[in-house]
């Protein structure tokens, strides 16, 4: 350390001769550094976390609009992925899951004349043996009379098997759905609708709650489930086995009762089985008989394509908005703080930044902080979607509840990374544009 | 050896109204290795614009400058940033440190812009720099929290800690009481001349240009040499320049 010397004038020294002087005659060829490409880099990255670092108040506010735009984009990606999965499941319990066969009865197609069903349920059986179709049933349609306190009453009767269940995601409000132990009860099982429930009494179903079902031979049948309540259908229904309706339908019910069949296959050996069972059943029945095989699942409703493709692109729509407002907000901000920084990039310019090194800094540091508000935001959106209120508010009954959907996170962070690389460019060129000495005495 | 020259540098704008004005007309100059000129003018007189050339932050509308024997036209931008950033060290009148980092992070400002050793090797390079400079205690203080005085240091020490071979001081006592100034001007004549870089002081303080060992005169774009040292003998106000 030199130490000033004193008073008020400026003394001149005695100065060495030129050839005293350590003098430095390396070119800069020769002090050239190695490794200069990963320098830069990590030089940039550090000079850009140096400022959010130094800055971290107003990176802080700036970004609040950002991480706004963030967590409700990933919120709504992550809510509507929740609401399309409820919406599939509500598609699914009425139209069987991807991919559904519907096997209806066989009929003359020039008589008209419906085929032999005892045949046609044989047929069924070898062709689901013979392409080991794991889920598959038949589900027909009937009424019975049912003894109330007040009265017997008509209800519509769903008769299914037990992999009906599964195929069609029945969900219950309680109890449970049936097994194959309830094919061999000699009280059959039901499950009846919360407007049945209710009109019996509400029993609680620990208790094997009974009814009566009237007909020429009244039968009681054990309640071992409830369907959930809903204000939109307040009719009499209830679910049967096949095999249990079958022994208690009089005749000419039973007559009524056409069984249609279900088989739950790959979708995409959905085509081919279609064909293969069409063509087994029919051989079996023998000439005349026609049997149609069709797909009844909403992935193979014609005309409206992807059903919930209009919920996707308002979604999607909604969510662009938000970010864009978000991405305006930045850009405004952004704007101001370089204007605010001449100085300061006309001081690391003339230092020996290059214009692309301050354009990549500029560009980082607006990348880097919209990725961290980013970061915050997406955390801040997995806590609203994985929320249970949040959850129960959007769909109620999920039976497949699904994880918070990856594709929101990423979605959200790599939006977060393209506002922030958009917000940042602008800036960016104001900044490389600066000129050195009129922005230092800025 | 001849580090620096500038042969016949023009430098003029065109005005709104479309007439020319020249700022520099015709300059020579010839620095060496290990020198210290001093360049004195009023305001106005064109030493702003001779500083951008002279710190190859601008170009001349005529004229060569040349670095080591090299002609400066023949770089592009990026080069002649990175030459700024190894050969050149500036000294500014305001200091200009960046304001919320510490000492230390400010010397190491320069460094950011280094490659290889330098880069990875910049927090013990700015300390000892520090050390140097007789700031070795205020490292963690920053700008708001140091002197005036103190402040020039720190900016003594930016401008030297990547072993420039040009400084370039601009006005370096312009914000700083004449003792504080006297005492700043001594650290970095002496720093200079050990690093054996050359030394540029840009002032309208005839003190302060007295301290080198050749001195010019801009006055409306022409640099002359001047005889500072008569000027100082008599006396006369830095006007009389």
């Amino acid at each position: 350390m030199i130490e000033p010397e004193p008073g008020t004038v400026i003394e001149r020294r005695p100065r060495r001769e030129k050839s005293q002087a350590p003098v430095r005659a390396r070119k800069p060829r020769e002090r050239r550094d190695r490794g200069g490409f990963a320098s830069a880099v990590v030089g940039a990255v550090l000079e850009a976390w140096d400022e959010l670092r130094v800055h971290r108040t107003r990176v802080l506010l700036s970004l609040i609009g950002v991480g706004v735009a963030v967590c409700s984009l990933t919120s709504v990606v992550g809510i509507g992925s929740i609401a399309q999965q409820s919406q599939i499941e509500q598609l699914e319990r009425g139209s069987g899951r991807p991919a559904t066969l519907v096997l209806s009865p066989p009929y003359n197609p020039v008589s008209g004349e419906q085929g032999d069903l005892a045949a046609f349920r044989a047929a069924v059986a070898t062709a689901a043996d013979r392409y080991s179709i794991g889920y598959w049933g038949s589900v027909s349609y009937g009424q019975t009379t049912v003894q109330f306190a007040n009265g017997t009453d008509l209800v519509n009767a769903q008769t299914v098997d037990v992999d009906y269940g599964t195929m069609h995601r029945v969900q219950l409000g309680q109890g449970r759905w049936f097994t194959d132990l309830d094919e061999q009860r000699l009280a059959p099982a039901i499950i009846v609708s919360d407007a049945f429930y209710q009109r019996i009494g509400a029993p609680d179903l620990r208790t094997h709650p009974t009814a009566t079902l009237v007909g020429e031979r009244s039968v009681t049948a054990v309640m071992i489930g409830v369907l959930p309540s809903s204000p939109y259908d307040q009719s009499l229904q209830m679910y049967i086995l096949n095999s249990a309706y079958a022994g208690i339908a009089t005749p000419g019910a039973l007559a009524q009762s056409v069984p249609q069949y279900e088989f739950w296959v790959p979708p995409a050996l959905a085509a081919q089985l279609t064909d293969l069972v069409r063509r087994d059943i029919s051989a079996a029945l023998g000439d005349g008989w026609q049997v149609d095989v069709n797909r009844q699942d909403y992935l193979s409703w014609e005309g409206g394509g992807d059903p919930l493709g209009p919920i996707r692109s308002v979604l999607a729509g909604i969510s662009v908005l938000i970010l864009l407002l978000g991405a305006l907000g930045l850009v405004n901000i952004s704007l101001v703080t370089v204007r605010q920084r001449i100085r300061e990039i006309g001081i690391r310019r003339s230092f020996g930044a290059t214009a692309p090194r301050v354009f990549f800094a500029v560009m980082m540091e607006s990348v880097v902080a919209t990725v961290v508000a980013g970061a915050v935001g997406v955390l801040i959106a997995v806590f609203i979607v994985q929320n249970p209120f949040v959850r129960n508010l959007v769909a109620s009954g999920l039976s497949d509840v699904p994880p918070f959907p990856v594709e929101a996170a990423i979605i959200g962070l790599a939006s977060a990374a393209l506002v922030g690389a958009l917000a940042g460019l602008l800036p960016a060129l104001v900044a490389v544009r600066v000129k050195v000495i009129d922005a230092i005495r800025y | 050896m001849t580090l620096l020259r500038l042969e016949a540098v023009t430098r003029s704008v065109e005005l709104p109204d479309g007439e020319r004005l020249d700022i520099l007309k015709g300059v020579d100059l010839a620095v060496e290795v290990g020198d210290h000129v001093s360049i004195i003018g009023r305001s106005g007189s064109g030493k702003s614009t001779l500083l951008n050339l002279l710190g190859l932050l601008d170009t001349p509308t005529s004229g060569q400058i040349l670095f080591d024997d090299e002609p400066l036209e023949t770089l592009s931008g990026g080069r002649r940033d990175r030459k700024r950033g190894r050969d050149i060290g500036f000294i500014f009148q305001q200091f200009n440190l960046l304001g919320g980092r510490t000492a230390l992070e400010n010397v190491m400002t320069p460094l950011m812009y280094a490659s290889g050793r330098q880069f990875w090797r910049r927090n013990s390079l700015a300390i000892e720099m520090l050390e140097r400079v007789g700031l070795g205690h205020r490292m963690q203080s920053t700008p708001e929290k140091l002197s005036g005085g103190e402040q020039q240091r720190v900016a003594i020490a930016r401008a030297l800690v990547r072993g420039p071979r040009l400084i370039l001081a601009d006005e370096p006592t312009g914000a700083l009481d004449i003792e504080t100034g006297a005492s700043v001007m001594a650290l970095l004549d002496e720093v200079a001349e050990q690093s054996g870089a050359a030394l540029i002081t840009i002032t309208h303080d005839a003190n302060v240009a007295a301290l080198a060992r050749r001195h010019y005169r801009l006055d409306r774009g022409v640099l002359a040499p001047v005889d500072v040292n008569r000027a100082l003998a008599i006396s006369l106000p830095e006007a009389s320049l």
